[in-house]
């Protein structure tokens, strides 16, 4: 399980931490349709967009992409597996 | 496929956090049977890979792009309220922290990507179980094939809530044809990570592919 599961997390650090430079930064499927439409004109800025890693950014600087989804893989990692350990039934073995 | 705060109204923002929350509750009673100390691990790499995938938005046509969701990704390796957990955690970290899907909206996204979505790949992996069972093309080709359909449900789920109380007006069948017509295209992509990724897991470790588990005979890998 540790070789494994070391080199999951490893995937996943670099894909958001390298793979990210590499991303699109086209509309996706439902951002495209809002905008085709003009719905998107109805859209409301994110009452969060000034904090320090809104867009996937440091700071609103784009080079450091890499470095905000290290951050959320880290983020996700500490939270999920905190609420999975806690939800998991527990072995009576010890 | 995170909207912005602002698409839709504020009663039916209300409505859909309503049945995410609903959702996400029963999830979380129904999670415990799937977790023990095995799959607890594992069920953190699921989520915190498709935080990662997310991230890489592929180019669909010009000017549009696509990015997986993760419900069937999720759903197949580790259970579908396991999976639909996975999904939320990272919807709700991307809103509140990297300002990437609305507040008020999370309610929405959640109902379409973390439930819909893992719901729909869930039911689509298991009706076709059987093949997954017969080694890794067929597998792959599961998938695939409810990686696809939780693609064009999860979009779905915009449709039917812009139906409801969508901002701006604009036709419904204009709406759906665009989120349809983009989304058959995202959906390959969807099932092409989710193929590889699923593929990748049962090569290593089989016993912890959540569809594979108590499958009558073991799945052959090198065949």
């Amino acid at each position: 399980m540790r070789k494994f599961s070391i080199g999951f997390a490893v995937v996943s650090l670099l894909v958001a931490g390298v793979l990210s430079y590499f991303a699109s930064g086209a509309p996706d499927g439902l951002d495209k349709t809002v905008e085709d439409t003009g719905i998107a004109e109805h859209a409301r800025e994110h009452p969060l967009a000034g904090s320090a890693l809104a867009d996937y950014a440091l700071g609103g600087d784009d080079a450091f992409t890499g470095v905000a989804g290290v951050l959320g893989v880290l983020v996700v990692l500490a939270v999920s597996f905190g609420l999975f350990w806690l939800l998991r039934k527990r072995s009576d073995v010890r | 496929m995170h909207m912005s705060d602002g698409l839709l109204n504020a009663p039916t923002s209300v409505v859909f956090l309503a049945i995410a929350a609903a959702g996400v509750g029963f999830a979380l009673i129904k999670a415990r049977a799937d977790l023990d100390d095995r799959t607890a691990p594992m069920a953190g790499l699921v989520a915190t890979f498709i935080f990662a995938v997310q991230m890489i938005n592929f180019p669909i046509l010009p000017g549009a792009s696509g990015h997986l969701l993760g419900g069937a990704l999720a759903a197949i390796l580790v259970g579908p309220y396991v999976g639909a957990l996975c999904v939320t955690i990272v919807l709700v970290v991307q809103a509140l922290l990297f300002a990437d899907g609305g507040l008020t909206a999370l309610g929405a996204n959640v109902t379409n990507m973390a439930l819909i979505g893992t719901a729909t790949g869930f039911l689509v992996a298991v009706a076709l179980r059987r093949l997954a069972e017969r080694g890794r093309g067929g597998l792959a080709a599961v998938a695939f094939v409810s990686a696809f359909v939780n693609t064009l449900f999860a979009a779905t789920g915009f449709v039917v809530e812009y139906a409801v109380g969508g901002a701006g007006g604009v036709e419904i069948g204009k709406v759906a044809l665009l989120m349809w017509g983009l989304h058959a295209l995202i959906g390959i992509g969807e099932g092409l990570i989710t193929a590889v990724t699923v593929t990748s897991v049962a090569a290593i470790r089989p016993d912890l592919v959540h569809l594979l588990r108590g499958s009558a005979k073991p799945l052959e890998v090198r065949s």
